[in-house]
């Protein structure tokens, strides 16, 4: 099986634990994983606070060059790429007005759009796609004993449900259970980290990434486990800001493909583990 | 081909009448050379133009002019004949001419209503014109079928719909057969406590009419049985009934329940469905002791005998009248009745759909009518208002519109729920002195005394907060809050985000059609609405009657509605079939079609086309047979029959054709 | 006490913007809003905001521009989507909160050194110089405009990012630079034509 991989900004910079794990498992599952030809800024959140129509044209030159590569699914992993692709693919599909406008300009560059291409998430690719029966035979070192809490985030499940259920996500519950861990419930599976307001409105921010470690740790998880690089850095990386504003937390957060390489047995150099500002370690230690 | 055509010598004596309609038509169109353009063409005897045809006046001159100038046959040029068809026909029949002999031509909504030029209307008032008196003259003679119509009437869904349609077609006196799929009647009426606004006891209020119904001499009362099958048309209906076996034989057992005590079960551990799972019952149960008729059943899912045959039967054995018949079939019956009354009533919405509300995950959620049966004093905690757990809630919270005003789920509003949701606060609030809060988006009290209800609810100090919840969930961001529901919620008329900890939610379900409400309608030959309702024939004008001539619909089938206009519109439904059983006979409109035996081919093209199941195959004779009584004259039959065989009254080859080239010349 | 005059008159409700609002993608439904408030109760940072979601649809369909564009609010979303979702009248809340925050800016009504229009603003250049963001760029860039103290606060974070190499200081660029210039620029000529054909 072979895909298209559109990294996005994040991967490539603070969410590079992301890129190295996720590439590390679909190596090592056999899948080929091919990184798309001089992609652009998927424009995420803040571009369509600037211009809507530069928006669409943004994520429609990615779509455009994905095309090229005829039949391949585009997976993106990180959660504002993954719906702002999706979007435009439904915004242009639904609004002929817009389409013209985006089309002849990307046109002018000479990309040819035509709304073919099927952008994927790979948590989708590996439950949906490989199957968790399949999965199971490559886990050779399960984390028995460890107890993760799924964090799935806004933009994967809103406003498209396409995988998943939009209220109670299970696929993340299920990759837990198939590496041999505990998924703690909790309700907070869906509630927003705070996005970029962290860094932009800390007083704000700060205070969502609070109530969700808390709330993980009060819960008995060791680790939370996530799927979207934003959110990894809003409850990974504020937490000494937490800290000092409401009370000291300490649980890491890691992606859903580093549990999955770790009980595929693949070396935490590989998978980024010692990338996270909150270690880890203690916590992997016990299994 | 059509015997009587006619030659230019032969032709029948037409009268042809142009209405003025006041201005309507004299405005546009210059009725004055209409008139006159039309008494010169071939066989027009009389020619005339009056301001207003329909009214008395007007009509008189056509009987007169029939009578007087021998006149064979009758063309009106005015409005729709949508209104005024049957006005004309009567005023031929005056004059002692076939009804049928008449053709109207539409000139005000056709010509006059639509143009802007004068000469063009009249142009085209004149061709209309000549093509209805071309085609008049190859009409037949036709009559109104009469048909009897059998006094006898079903009744179907034994909720307060049903039972108070039967009460009321039994008293005057016609013969009434009332089905109830459930083993007793009484419908979700018997399940609430109190009823707004009066909160009078449903029970007591319903229990008397349950009786009469079972005593009623006029009602045969079949529960646990449906309708499997409905064949005929209005006035001839044979319905076939399937009756569920109870495993009890319904004369002889009279509910002394003391096979109950005897179950070798010796505690009851299956969910009670009309206690919607919070009791338990033993295989052998009967759903509420006032349940009519007072009789027990067995459920062939749990009992023992009858799912492994290794039973001591001990309810038997403690049976002094010998009731029981664990070898009980299904029975078949027939019945034969004229009219057909449907009460199949509502569905609660399942709260699983609504999964942010967190019924089924979080043991502290109920629904509308979980709440109903936990507050009945004859209900599995004979009233008391407590959890699952054993606790008693401190604070409930009411949510409502749950499923209801919401493009994902139902879009309509449910109409009762805020009233319920009003009683249900006043009853929690009496029974367990807890907190009570109800979020609300609108406050819906149209009925008589419901606003005053309302007002006394605010004045008992139930917290009432305008704005929707979100989610039910257990994340706590306060100590208060530790082992709590939490509903969070914009308080819009105060104007802050507001987080309320409940120990017990409430969720307002809305009503919404059975589950099988598409089946059923097929089965009646009904229509229903996109939401699924059952369709009635006018919103405001026929409320109660459906499409389908001699059945009629009653009660939440047809829409949300509380009981006082359930009562009424049962009691409405009632009236409709009396109506028409006491006319005694039925009239039909003669436009049917009809196959010409002889050029029949066989080739069934006919059968599968016709919407109201009219066409049979006569499997003997080889022919399509239409029966004209369910036949509505649409037409399908005839356009579509390749050998030409299916000819329709009013419809003729003939007739056609010669409108179509009247107009042309 | 200064006491301030809350009664609004007719003649300041702005009916074009309502309908602006409406014609724009995403406010087709923005008139069938029954003020249930759901989505303020959905919406994770409505607790900040001076004017709740649902408050800004109705005040932005009754026409009161003013204070629909000045709000926090709509800079206060974190285009979470859960108002959307939860919406019965499926109307694109956030979405609005989108093309609400564009005429904001196009307007220029907003504090200048208010960070999250600065944001957005050098998201777009970059974006424009180099086709992919660099985060520490974006954030050192940010701060450096709108506050230099808490500029200072973020060194903690920075020490961390670099001792777990998530950290680049060079900005990634796309190859084909010019190709994407092109699109952006050929959307530009298109603007600027139908702004000609409007006026004429």
């Amino acid at each position: 099986m072979k895909y298209l991989y559109f990294p996005g900004c994040s991967l490539k910079g603070t969410g590079r634990a992301y890129e190295e794990s996720f590439l590390a498992v679909f190596k090592a599952l056999g899948l080929e994983v091919r990184e798309l030809e001089d992609w652009n800024c998927c424009g995420a959140t803040a571009y369509m606070s600037v211009d809507e129509t530069k928006s669409y044209a943004l994520a429609g030159r990615n779509l455009a060059i994905a095309e090229r590569s005829s039949d391949l699914d585009v997976i993106a992993p990180c959660s504002a790429c993954y719906l702002v692709l999706n979007k435009t693919q439904k915004g242009l599909k639904e609004n002929p007005e817009l389409r013209r406008k985006v089309v002849n300009a990307l046109k002018a560059a000479g990309l040819d759009y035509k709304g073919k291409v099927r952008v994927r998430h790979p948590l989708d690719v590996l439950i949906n796609d490989v199957g968790v029966e399949k999965l199971a035979k490559f886990i050779t070192k399960p984390l028995k004993g460890m107890k993760f809490a799924p964090y799935y985030g806004c933009q994967v499940v809103r406003p498209y449900s396409t995988f998943d259920d939009q209220y109670n996500p299970v696929t993340m519950d299920k990759l837990i259970e198939a590496v041999g861990a505990e998924c703690v419930s909790w309700p907070l599976k869906t509630r927003c980290c705070g996005g970029s307001l962290t860094g932009t409105l800390p007083e704000v921010g700060l205070r969502l990434a609070y109530i969700l470690i808390k709330e993980a740790k009060k819960r008995g998880a060791g680790a939370i486990v996530t799927l979207c690089p934003l959110c990894q850095f809003n409850l990974d990386g504020y937490q000494d800001k937490i800290a000092s504003k409401y009370e000291r937390v300490d649980i890491p957060t890691l992606y859903f493909t580093q549990i999955l390489g770790l009980a595929m047995g693949l070396p935490e150099s590989e998978l980024g583990i010692k990338r996270g500002i909150i270690s880890a370690e203690a916590v992997l230690a016990g299994r | 081909m059509s015997e009587n055509k006619p030659k230019q010598e032969n032709l029948p004596r037409v009268g042809f009448y142009i209405c003025h309609c006041g201005s309507n038509i004299a405005s546009m169109i210059d009725v004055a050379e209409v008139q006159k353009y039309a008494s010169g063409l071939p066989g027009v005897a009389v020619s005339r133009d009056y301001k207003y045809m329909c009214s008395d006046p007007g009509q008189e001159m056509i009987a007169k002019d029939i009578r007087e100038h021998k006149l064979e046959r009758l063309v009106v040029a005015a409005c729709s004949p949508n209104l005024h068809e049957e006005t004309f026909r009567k005023a031929a029949a005056r004059g002692g001419l076939n009804p049928f002999y008449f053709q109207m031509v539409n000139i005000r909504e056709h010509a006059a209503w639509v143009h802007e030029d004068k000469k063009s209307a009249t142009e085209k008032a004149k061709d209309l014109a000549r093509a209805a008196i071309a085609r008049v003259r190859f009409h037949q003679a036709l009559d109104k079928k009469r048909v009897p119509v059998d006094p006898n009437v079903l009744v179907v869904g034994g909720g307060i719909a049903g039972i108070h349609a039967a009460l009321t077609l039994a008293n005057a006196g016609k013969k009434v057969t009332l089905i109830e799929r459930e083993a007793t009647i009484g419908g979700h009426m018997a399940m609430f406590d109190k009823t707004f606004p009066t909160l009078d006891c449903a029970a007591c209020i319903l229990t008397p009419k349950m009786s009469a119904v079972k005593a009623h001499p006029n009602i045969t009362l079949l529960t646990y049985s449906e309708v499997n099958k409905v064949e005929g048309y209005v006035g001839n209906y044979k319905v076939t009934v399937k009756r569920k076996p109870r495993y009890v034989k319904e004369d002889l057992c009279v509910g002394c329940m003391e096979c109950i005590d005897a179950c070798v079960f010796k505690e009851a551990k299956f969910p009670d469905k009309f206690n919607q799972g919070l009791g338990k019952r033993k295989p052998v149960y009967i759903d509420f002791p006032q349940a009519t008729p007072k009789v027990v059943l067995l459920d062939p899912e749990t009992c023992i005998e009858l799912k492994t045959g290794k039973c001591k039967k001990s309810c038997a054995a403690a049976c002094d009248r010998k009731a029981f018949d664990f070898n009980q079939k299904e029975e078949i019956k027939e019945l034969q009745v004229g009219a057909i009354v449907l009460a199949t009533g509502f569905k609660a919405f399942d709260a699983k759909r609504s999964p942010q509300y967190g019924y089924g995950r979080y043991p502290g959620v109920y629904t509308a009518l979980e709440i109903e049966r936990l507050v009945n004093a004859s209900g599995p905690t004979s009233g008391e208002i407590v959890l699952r757990d054993g606790k008693h809630p401190k604070a409930v919270g009411i949510i409502h519109c749950v499923g209801s005003r919401d493009a994902k789920t139902n879009k309509w509003c449910s109409r009762v729920c805020c009233m319920y949701s009003l009683k249900l606060a006043h009853l929690i609030k009496e029974h367990s002195g807890a907190e009570v809060y109800n979020f609300y988006i609108d406050m819906r009290a149209p009925g008589k005394a419901y606003e005053e209800f309302y007002d006394k609810l605010l004045g008992e100090g139930v917290h009432f907060i305008r704005g929707r919840v979100d989610e039910v969930t257990d994340w706590a961001m306060t100590p208060d809050e530790e082992g709590k529901l939490v509903l969070r919620v914009e308080d819009t008329l105060a104007g802050f985000v507001r987080r309320i900890p409940v120990d017990m939610v409430v969720l307002s379900t809305g009503l919404e059609p059975q589950a099988d409400a598409q089946e059923v309608r097929r089965r009646f030959n009904i229509g229903c609405g996109s939401e699924g309702f059952f369709q009635e024939r006018h919103p405001k004008l026929a409320p109660v009657n459906t499409f389908t001539d001699g059945i009629y619909i009653a009660g939440a089938c047809q829409a949300p509605r509380d009981i006082p206009d359930t009562v009424a519109q049962a009691g409405a439904a009632a009236a409709e079939a009396l109506a028409l059983i006491d006319a005694g006979f039925v009239e039909l409109e003669p436009n049917t079609s009809h196959v010409v035996e002889e050029e029949c081919c066989g080739c069934k093209s006919c059968v599968p086309l016709c919407p109201y199941s009219a066409i049979t195959f006569d499997e003997v004779k080889k022919k399509a047979v239409i029966n004209e009584v369910l036949c509505k004259g649409c037409g399908v039959c005839a356009a579509a029959c390749p050998s030409g065989s299916i000819r329709q009254n009013l419809f003729e080859d003939d007739e056609i054709f010669s409108e179509i080239q009247g107009i042309l010349k | 006490m200064p006491l301030e005059q809350k009664v609004k008159y007719e003649s300041e409700c702005d009916r074009e913007f309502a309908q602006w609002v409406v014609g724009q993608i995403g406010g087709e439904n923005l008139r069938h809003c029954i003020q249930c408030g759901i989505c303020s109760a959905a919406c994770p940072l409505s607790l900040y905001m001076d004017y709740t979601p649902r408050r800004i649809i109705n005040l932005a369909r009754e026409g009161f521009k003013k204070e629909v564009l000045s709000s926090f609010t709509i800079w206060l979303c974190s285009s979470c989507y859960a108002c959307r979702v939860e919406c019965p009248k499926e109307i694109h809340i956030t979405d609005i909160m989108y093309l609400l925050k564009r005429r904001a800016i196009e307007e220029g009504v907003y504090p200048r050194s208010f960070p999250i229009p600065v944001l957005a603003r050098e998201f777009g250049r970059m974006i424009f110089m180099f086709g992919r963001v660099n985060e520490t760029l974006l954030v050192t860039d940010l701060f450096l405009r709108t506050n230099w103290f808490k500029f200072l606060g973020m060194i903690g974070l920075g020490l961390n990012l670099m001792r777990t190499g998530r950290m680049s200081f060079l900005p990634d660029t796309i190859k084909r630079r010019g190709e994407l210039r092109k699109v952006l620029d050929a959307l530009d000529a298109e603007e600027k034509k139908e702004k000609k054909e409007a006026l004429s």
